[in-house]
């Protein structure tokens, strides 16, 4: 077995991970580096390569005017409307979610252990299966191409996750505490708010950037329910790259994917470790 | 007046009987305590007189008013938890003027209040605290000051001090009966500590089995348990239950335990039925009834009796010595003076104090004299 005390076997525990990390991180390396390098370089030489001119250019390019299916106004709308569907629908989602999971794990019901099942059923259906229902319904209600027709069906499946979670973590709480709030006189809504809410940081912290990251970065809800300037960003994305100009813009290309991802990455580095937290954190101790 | 009527009480889960018919009227002042194993239906009881649950059949009076279909908010109660229950995010202030809050009883008001229970419990110095911040007996404080700032018509305790140390266990048990002298209102409080209903209750129910076995006053329940399991039940080491045999003739009846050379005979209570006399009978004496051969009991007015018996095995627990001996073949355990030891294997002497014999049918286990 191996001793992580001795010198030797910590240098092949590094050499391992390091390796390991390099390989994971490539790929976002070529991409930081092709998105300052200029389209002729990137065509002249190959994908890798180290930038010989600084094309700082490429990104004023892709956030304010480079052509995407006729449109020429960069991504700067597509991450708006990004921005437009998944911050409405992470905060519905994971507070309908809260409410959701706390009803069912501290008012304890008829059938609550079989629609808890159901709800979370929804974490494993795949997405492909739901397309045609969704169209469906987006048709009957009048949101075909819309933001707002995003925003109802990444609130709707989302609550499958968010109600998980919160229910999970819920389900800590004694049943004590909400005994001691029903003979203080306290309702439902009262004891969410005064004593279920103030507990609940950890977790919503979790559920939020959960939300934040899936339904920023869903694409094929995104590329089929929603088409020209309704499109979120990584469906814009696609059609940038698809957008056959003379010379392949791999420059401006990359610079949009970059900017496009800088959402997620950055609740990722403000949030990760509340993440890693919350998730392991009990809710009463 | 009574504060709690119950009647004909029925809980049922699915397929199982946990309340078999509880029937229970409790005086208005009175310190119920109800004790049983657990698995008895005690909580369930208490639970259902807060209106946590809800009774399969039967009804609960508070107050002279039938609390079946009114929510526990509206009962005029208050409870205190085993795990103290006090809300995590909220002060101690807070903990206690929540339920005021709910009530929208105006501020000046609440503060009024506060100030009244943390004076009287001394929590003072704690109101700006959070539950996190406290000792165990500080948060069973302040869980109670959070039940007394109601001043309702009936307290409801559901082993409060189950998770205290030792120590501090004393020192609540304490704290609660003086409480409930300075402040009268009624109490049912749940335990399986037979030592707190002993030392705290006016009133004692012994449940088991979803049944009330007895419902009496301390004394009555520890010196005359209405059936075996009580006499088992109560008391720490618990009352020795013995098969015997009923002799002698009427108004003058005598138990007989063993047979051959072993056999011990004690003067039986006179009160019991002539019919016994000849039929197998089963003895409860308490251990405290067995002691040195120099023992008085009572006022030394009835003629004590001394028996002789082998000894297997002393315990000295500092107050008082246990011995266990063999008393007509069956097994038995005595209470003697701390300083007396006997040797493993050999015969004592002790006195017996026939006063507090207790004999039950070995049927229907109940006492019959």
């Amino acid at each position: 077995m191996f001793n992580s005390g001795s010198p030797f076997s910590r240098a092949i525990l590094y050499a391992v991970a390091i390796l390991l990390a390099i390989g994971y991180l490539i790929p976002l390396v070529v991409v930081l580096l092709n998105s300052v390098r200029t389209a002729e370089e990137i065509a002249q030489t190959s994908m890798i390569g180290w930038p010989r001119d600084w094309a700082f250019h490429n990104y004023v390019a892709a956030w304010a005017d480079y052509c995407i299916a006729q449109t020429c106004s960069g991504i700067r709308p597509y991450m708006l409307n990004s921005a437009l569907v998944t911050l409405p629908a992470t905060l519905l989602s994971t507070l309908l979610g809260a409410v959701a999971g706390y009803a069912i794990s501290l008012w304890r019901f008829k059938g609550d252990t079989w629609i808890f099942a159901l709800v979370t059923l929804g974490v494993f259906l795949p997405e492909q299966m739901r397309l045609i229902p969704w169209t469906i319904v987006l048709r009957d209600v009048g949101l075909t191409n819309t933001l707002a027709g995003l925003v109802m069906i990444h609130t709707i499946q989302g609550m499958s996750f968010t109600t998980l979670f919160c229910r999970n973590y819920y389900v800590a709480i004694p049943q004590d505490l909400m005994k001691a709030a029903k003979i203080d006189g306290a309702g439902f809504f009262r004891i969410f708010h005064r004593i279920v809410l103030p507990l609940s940081p950890p977790i919503l912290i979790v559920t939020v950037i959960w939300q934040f990251t899936h339904i920023w970065n869903e694409f094929l809800y995104g590329v089929t329910f929603t088409t020209g300037t309704q499109q979120p960003v990584t469906a814009a994305l696609i059609a940038l790259s698809a957008s056959v100009a003379d010379v392949p813009q791999h420059g401006v290309q990359s610079a949009a994917v970059v900017v496009a991802a800088l959402p997620t990455l950055l609740v990722y580095l403000f949030g990760g470790r509340y993440f890693v937290r919350g998730l392991t954190a009990g809710a009463v101790k | 007046m009574s504060a709690l009527i119950i009647r004909d009480l029925h809980k049922r889960f699915g397929n199982t009987e946990v309340l078999k018919g509880i029937n229970l009227d409790i005086d208005s002042g009175d310190f119920t305590v109800l004790v049983g194993p657990s698995g008895c239906g005690k909580s369930t009881l208490l639970n259902i007189i807060a209106g946590l649950e809800t009774a399969t059949a039967g009804t609960i009076e508070i107050g002279g008013r039938v609390v079946n279909a009114i929510p526990p908010k509206d009962r005029d109660i208050a409870m205190v938890f085993q795990t103290y229950a006090l809300y995590p995010s909220m002060t101690v202030r807070q903990n206690i003027t929540f339920g005021m809050e709910c009530r929208n009883i105006p501020k000046p008001q609440q503060d009024e209040a506060v100030a009244r229970v943390a004076r009287l419990l001394q929590i003072e110095p704690l109101l700006a605290r959070k539950p996190a911040q406290l000792s165990g007996g500080q948060r069973q404080r302040v869980a109670m000051g959070r039940a007394l700032v109601r001043d309702p018509k009936l307290f409801l305790f559901d082993e409060p001090l189950s998770n205290l140390d030792a120590k501090l266990r004393v020192e609540m048990r304490m704290e609660i009966k003086q409480l409930h002298a300075r402040i009268g209102t009624s109490i049912v409080y749940v335990t399986h500590d037979q030592i707190e209903a002993m030392t705290m209750a006016t009133r004692i129910a012994v449940m088991h089995q979803g049944e009330v076995q007895q419902f009496a006053d301390p004394d009555t329940v520890y010196n005359r348990p209405a059936n075996l399991f009580v006499a088992r039940f109560m008391g720490a080491p618990p009352m020795n239950t013995i098969q015997a045999r009923l002799e002698g003739e009427p108004g003058r009846p005598i138990v007989v335990v063993g047979q051959g050379d072993t056999t011990v005979k004690l003067p039986a209570p006179a009160s019991i039925d002539a019919k016994w006399l000849g039929k197998p009978v089963v003895l409860g004496i308490r251990p405290e009834c067995i002691a040195e051969p120099t023992r008085q009991f009572g006022d030394g007015s009835t003629p004590g009796l001394t028996i002789t018996a082998p000894v297997e095995m002393t315990e000295p627990t500092g107050a008082e010595t246990i011995v266990v001996m063999r008393l007509g073949g069956e097994k038995v355990l005595g209470r003697v003076a701390p300083d007396i030891r006997h040797t493993n294997g050999t015969t004592g002497t002790f006195a017996v104090d026939t006063r507090k014999l207790c004999l039950f049918d070995p049927q229907t286990e109940r006492l019959i004299a």
